[in-house]
């Protein structure tokens, strides 16, 4: 059992009177996928923007790499190298697919130009943009300054996670990646999640669609009212069996209990 | 048990002999009007660009070529130049979603500092000049302020402190003219942007059209060589994925509304020696021709997409349209009304090339 990389104790967040994370945890671990599924309004995307730095819990804390982190932004979070793909992907649509990937970490030409007139590195930036999407094998994209409006749901999908490999250098976090795509493009993103994890990122998925949590996630948190109830190996569990846990039609089985 | 763990890769075992490109797209070979907005999304500019060209060309035919004289184009170029100013800055508030309503009487504000401290005041130009800028520069951060401190509609902030600037306008000149003598005594330098450099053959060049292209060339690369142009284009294009980014939203748009302060400050420099005077009540319409520049000029209202070199061939319409019709002698009515109408089809125009992509 490897150590976790990113680790939550005691997470709560209240929004006026409702209590979106109860004292919640949460634990990633090397190598792994942990898909997280949980009921609408279980908490679960709190808890996601609470560790990608969109939300600053109440209390409790977040370790990552067994150091204690507190972010007040999405930017400090990226810092520390977690990277999120977000649901509505956090792109710009009239950018191009390379301004896309380097938005908010733009490289700057070396010298005089770069230091003095701020100048962008633009051949070195699209060389590595080319590169990164190359490497998932997602170059069928034509042209590097497509702007990121003239692509399909999937193709933008395939650049909202190269940026997250390319720049992730700790864990990535998957919202809904497969949301608002065909069945071929799921796949397609599916087979990109197990290929980020074989060059050794974490990924916590959060999906609501169960079939594809259970093919490629390695362990899966269940969350409801606003804290982890059990964390289950997909191996040993049904979907159904995982539904009825996450709507308390079922207790969770010994062992499994958070 | 985990037959329901592999439940979706069997159902989707007949996806083996689907085609492997990740969403190729289906080029059932464009239509040609599909093409044409296809070419004006990926050149914006194309679009006002050949509005300029075939109104000269229209012109030059109905005028008898009185329109290519070498005097006209030179007053052509002098009297767009403080629209294309204004338009430079109104471009950057504009490219990030929002507007400025104040640009014209930070304008002139900043002016009547100017000439106010130098002449009434008697301050040195070296100081004069500068706090006249600053004016501009700080009725700009003002605006930016506002606009993300209180997170209110840039379009309410701006009419707001378009009415306070235009009351401090009044109060601070008393409604009072600085002639031009009195500026040849104590402050000559500020009307220097109005002096003409001749080219020949009767044709000039203002010194203030000769600064405003070099502000237009410096924010054109600020906008689109610099990282801070990028985080303007994507803040106006969607401020929520810009600031998921990891960009500093805030901050951003405190500094463009504080450029485009600096730019009106600087277009009051350029006011002075266009008008000859100092003048309270310079530039009623200026505001309005700026927007009218940037939106001819393929600027989106909505953000997120527009150029500096798109506002100055706008601004070049508005000056063409102006000269061209007062030479054919028609009512300056008309003027009016084919500007309101190139306004209407540019924003359609915009809106139809938007959806290329839907």
């Amino acid at each position: 059992m490897s150590e976790p990389v990113l680790e939550a104790r005691g997470l709560t967040k209240r929004y006026g009177r409702v209590v979106a994370l109860d004292n919640a945890d949460f634990d990633l671990r090397e190598n792994e996928i942990l898909g997280v599924i949980g009921d609408n309004g279980a908490g679960k995307s709190t808890l996601i923007k609470a560790l990608c730095g969109a939300v600053v819990p109440d209390g409790g804390e977040i370790r990552l790499g067994g150091k204690t982190v507190s972010f007040r932004s999405p930017l400090e979070a990226r810092l520390a190298g977690i990277e999120t793909v977000y649901q509505d992907l956090a792109l710009s649509p009239a950018l191009s697919i390379a301004d896309n990937m380097f938005l908010g970490r733009e490289l700057r030409k070396p010298g005089i130009m770069g230091s003095v007139f701020r100048g962008l590195d633009r051949t070195k930036m699209q060389k590595i943009a080319r590169e990164k999407l190359s490497e998932l094998g997602l170059m069928t994209i034509q042209n590097i300054n497509q702007a990121v409006e003239t692509l399909s749901g999937g193709q933008r999908q395939g650049v909202a996670v190269a940026r997250a490999a390319a720049f992730g250098s700790r864990v990535v976090i998957m919202d809904e990646p497969t949301a608002a795509l065909g069945v071929k493009e799921s796949r397609r993103v599916l087979e990109l999640m197990l290929d980020v994890k074989r060059r050794g990122l974490p990924i916590v998925l959060i999906s609501h669609n169960m079939p594809h949590v259970f093919e490629v996630a390695d362990r899966i948190h269940i969350h409801r009212l606003g804290k982890r109830i059990a964390v289950i190996n997909p191996r040993d569990f049904s979907m159904s069996d995982a539904v009825a846990i996450m709507t308390g039609a079922m207790k969770p089985p010994a062992g499994v209990e958070a | 048990m985990s037959d329901d763990a592999t439940g979706s890769a069997t159902a989707e075992r007949g996806l083996g002999n689907a085609s492997h490109g990740v969403a190729s797209f289906d080029e059932d070979a464009p239509s040609p009007l599909r093409r044409i907005q296809q070419f004006f999304h990926q050149n914006p500019t194309a679009i006002p660009a050949i509005i300029l060209i075939v109104a000269v060309v229209i012109f030059a035919f109905v005028t008898g070529g009185k329109f290519f004289g070498a005097l006209n184009l030179s007053l052509i170029l002098a009297q767009v130049t403080l629209i294309a100013l204004l338009g430079t800055a109104q471009t950057l508030v504009i490219i990030t979603a929002g507007i400025d309503l104040s640009v014209g009487a930070i304008m002139v504000l900043s002016s009547i500092i100017m000439g106010k401290l130098a002449v009434d005041y008697q301050v040195p130009v070296v100081l004069a000049f500068p706090i006249g800028l600053l004016t501009g520069l700080l009725c700009g951060l003002a605006n930016g302020i506002l606009v993300t401190a209180l997170k209110l509609p840039p379009f309410i902030v701006t009419l707001g402190t378009w009415s306070i600037y235009g009351a401090l306008i009044t109060l601070v000149s008393n409604a009072a003219t600085i002639r031009s003598q009195a500026l040849d005594q104590f402050a000559p330098f500020l009307k220097s942007m109005g002096a003409r450099i001749p080219v020949g053959g009767g044709a000039f060049l203002m010194y203030g059209s000769i600064l405003m292209i070099a502000v237009a060339a410096l924010v054109w690369y600020m906008l689109s060589r610099t990282a801070f142009g990028r985080h303007v284009y994507a803040i106006g294009d969607d401020s929520n994925a810009a600031r998921l980014s990891g960009i500093q939203v805030n901050h951003t748009l405190v500094g463009v509304y504080a450029i485009a302060g600096l730019l009106c400050g600087i277009a009051g420099w350029v006011l002075i020696g266009r008008v000859g005077a100092v003048s309270p009540l310079g530039n009623q319409t200026a505001n309005l021709d700026a927007i009218t520049a940037v939106v001819i000029g393929g600027t989106s209202l909505f953000g997120g997409r527009g150029s500096i070199v798109g506002t100055l061939f706008g601004a070049l319409i508005v000056g063409v349209f102006d000269s061209g019709l007062s030479l054919t002698g028609v009512d300056p009515l008309w003027r009016q009304l084919t500007v309101g109408a190139l306004i209407i089809i540019a924003v359609a125009i915009d809106q139809w090339i938007r959806r290329v992509s839907a």
